[in-house]
Order: structure tokens, then sequence, then C-alpha cells
């Protein structure tokens, strides 16, 4: 599976490497590792908004965000 | 207080506190702030800067008392959802850089994003070409971001020098009750005209709270919005501004509309538009704001406290090399320093980007 590593890094860069990483492999699962809440709450939203499910584990130093595309 | 945020859905509690925060924003001029700056995250901190005798500009001193309550607003809020972390390490020379550069282009507008949005509640249309130049600077900067521009990865870290601007913060705070004589303060000009300190800091408190915990940025709203179309941050500047302009107009605060004779502002249109173009870059390359850099400056981001160092940096030089404008008009040093933190910004948009990792 597809991961962004996207821990450490500050509100916009995990939301434009998530975006960018959806952009490039569409209707493939992905897991994104965030660090902080903010950036939590903003990858989720964009995957929502571009129809993805998005499943939450909590990991050591932050979290693993798990996003599938919907069926359609 | 936990239940009540969590009871409110998370777009309303957006939309209500950019509301809030706008009326407040008009009301503070109502008692005492200088016209269309009821609130300023740029033009406070260089009041700052010059109390601290950093800067010699004689009307623009005063420990503005809204500041040190937006990063202990934040710093509460912070510890009150967990969410206070201490981290750094993230390209902390660059971000004194931009943070300086985005004082400097805030200075001679006379404004940061807030009080562009306010000028224009006011009645001043100036307004109008700063956003117009903010939106295009944050625009350059998502071209930057798409190329794949950051500033690196940040660590985690002991806590204390998390703690140590909250605590710095606390010194200014009690340097701004006592008033001890190395303490410079405006008797003439914007720098003397203030609300009592106690009402400042307590709406301080209020906004840093609230904007901390909506992820409040002045700049990353038109960000959002062009980068992945998302309103939820533009919504609260929206809010925000329709605070502001109503309660100007209930109190009539909305002095003429128009671009000349506008308080603590000058309608040279061209350096308006391409100064907020240099904040709106900067910003963008930063993350966030002067707010927002106050904001995580408050909950931790030490590489965000370096970026507020670096403001206050960009204040000292601006005024001290006479590249602030007044309502005079653009001083010929300050076009010439926008132009160059431009070409600055613009550099470190091509050059900071991440090595492919093998």
């Amino acid at each position: 599976m597809m991961e962004v590593d996207a821990r450490g890094f500050s509100c916009p860069i995990p939301v434009v490497k998530t975006k960018e990483a959806i952009d490039n492999n569409p209707n493939v699962p992905l897991t994104v590792l965030v660090e902080s809440e903010v950036s939590k709450e903003n990858v989720s939203r964009l995957a929502r908004s571009r129809g993805y499910s998005v499943k939450l584990e909590r990991i050591e130093d932050g979290f693993r965000l798990l996003l599938s595309p919907s069926s359609k | 207080m936990r239940r009540l945020f969590r009871s409110l859905s998370p777009h309303m509690l957006l939309i209500i506190s950019g509301l809030v925060f706008g009326v407040l924003a008009s009301l503070l001029v109502r008692w005492g702030n200088p016209g269309n700056m009821g609130f300023c995250a740029a033009c406070f901190l260089r009041d700052i800067t010059g109390a601290l005798g950093l800067h010699r500009a004689e009307v623009a001193q005063y420990i503005r008392p809204e500041i040190l309550g937006l990063v202990l607003g934040s710093f509460i809020a912070a510890f009150a959802f967990k969410e206070f972390r201490t981290r750094g390490g993230s390209a902390p020379l660059v971000r004194f850089l931009l943070g300086a550069l985005m004082m400097i282009g805030a200075l001679v507008f006379l404004g940061c994003p807030v009080r562009a949005l306010l000028r224009l509640a006011g009645g001043d249309l100036n307004g109008i070409t700063a956003l117009v130049g903010l939106a295009f600077g944050a625009f350059l900067g998502i071209l930057f971001l798409k190329r794949g521009f950051n500033l690196g990865r940040s660590t985690k870290m002991p806590s204390l020098p998390g703690w140590l601007f909250p605590a710095f913060t606390i010194v200014l705070l009690l340097f701004a009750i006592f008033t001890p004589y190395f303490i410079f303060s405006s008797t003439t000009g914007p720098g003397a005209l203030h609300a009592v300190l106690w009402i400042a800091l307590v709406i301080g408190l209020g906004v840093g709270f609230l904007a901390q915990r909506t992820r409040m940025c002045f700049v990353g709203g038109w960000r959002d919005l062009m980068l992945i179309k998302d309103i939820r941050l533009f919504s609260i500047i929206a809010a925000f501004f329709v605070g502001a302009l109503v309660t100007n107009l209930i109190l009539g605060q909305v002095g003429h509309w128009g671009f000349t004779d506008q308080p603590i502002a000058h309608n040279n249109h061209l350096w308006n538009f391409f100064s907020m173009a240099l904040v709106g870059l900067a910003a963008t390359l930063l993350g966030g704001c002067p707010l927002r850099q106050m904001i995580l400056s408050g909950e931790g981001d030490t590489d965000a406290v370096m970026t507020v160092l670096g403001m206050i940096a960009g204040a000292a030089v601006a005024h001290n090399f006479g590249l602030a404008a007044s309502p005079k008009g653009v001083a010929t040093f300050g076009a010439w320093a926008v132009g160059i933190g431009l070409a600055i910004a613009l550099v470190t948009g091509f050059l900071m980007k991440e090595r492919r990792q093998s």
C-alpha cells in the first residue's frame, strides 16, 4: 500500500502531500502518517471531500490514517 | 468548556468565532485603539518592539496587551485540549528571515492581513488593493507548494523550549502592568491610542483561545480556497469582516468610503499591492499569517517562535532604516525593501525543496 509519511511537517504540507498522492494514484488505498491533531483533521477532511473513507489509528508519535476510496 | 466546544457544529464554531473576533476588533477602536486598527498582529508587535527600545519611532511604542493575550490564550487552549507539543528544528533561520520580510511588507502597507480587512470594514478602500495583493501572494506560494516546497520536518523536543515564549510573554505582561523606566511608551500618535490594559488583555486571551481551537488563519483561508477548494478557514475571514463591518456601521465608525484621508493609511496602490503580495507569499511559505504564527508560538511550536522573533527584527529594521511607510506615503527605501523582499522570498520558494528520499 502506498504510504505518505508527513510526520514532522506542519500545515499545509501534509495536505499538499496527500493531495499529490491522491491525484497521482486515483482509487488506490493510501496510508498517511501525521503528527499533530491539526494535520489529522486537515488530511481527513481533504480525503473525505475526495470521496475516501478514513480510518484512524493512534501511533506512538501521532496518527496513522487509512484512506480507502469508496467503492462506486 | 470542552463539552461546550464539541456540542457546536464545527462549521458553526468557525463562523461564530470569526464574527465575535470582528465585533471585538471594532469595539476596541471604540474603547481607545487607533482608527481601523482595533486589532493588528503586525502593527501591535511593532509597537511592542518599540516599547522594548528596539526601534525609536516615538509614535509606535506600547506593549499591546492584545498580543500577549493571543499567545497566552493559545497556550491555555492548547493545554486544555491536550495539544501542547514542543517541537522545532524546521529551517529556523529561513523562518526568521521570512518572518522579517513578512513584517516589512506589512509595515509598508500599514497593516497585517487582519487589519487589511478592518481597514476595508472602516471604509478604507485601500483594503481591497491589499487583499488582492495578499491573494496574489498566496497564489504564488501555492505554486511553490505544488512544486514540492517545504521547510523540512520539525522534531519533538523536551517541553522546556516550548515554555520559553509563553514565559517571555508573561514577563512582557509584567512590564505592561508595572511600566518600568526602561519601557518606552508613546505619548502621541497611534502608539498613544489604546484601550484599557485589562480589556485589551481579556479580548486578546479570548481571541487567542478561539484562534487556537479554530486554526484561524488570515492567509490560510485564501490558500485553502485556491489550493483545495475548502471554504472552512475562509468562512472565518468572511465572518470576521461581516462582524467588523456591521459593528462599525452601528457605532458610526465608518468615516467615509474612499482611498484618501483614511486613518493611518496611504493610497499608493502599487506598493499596497506588492507589499501585501510579499506578506501573502511569505505567510504561505511559512504556513500561516502573523496572527497564526503567534497562536502556534503559544502551543509549543518553536519554529513559529523563530518567525515571530524574525517579525520583531523586521519591525526594528523597518523603522530604524526608514523602510516603514507612514500616512504621508511609502518611503523610498520601503519600495526597495519590498522589491528585494519579494526576490528573496521567490528564491527561497524555488530553492527549499525536499530531497527525494531513496
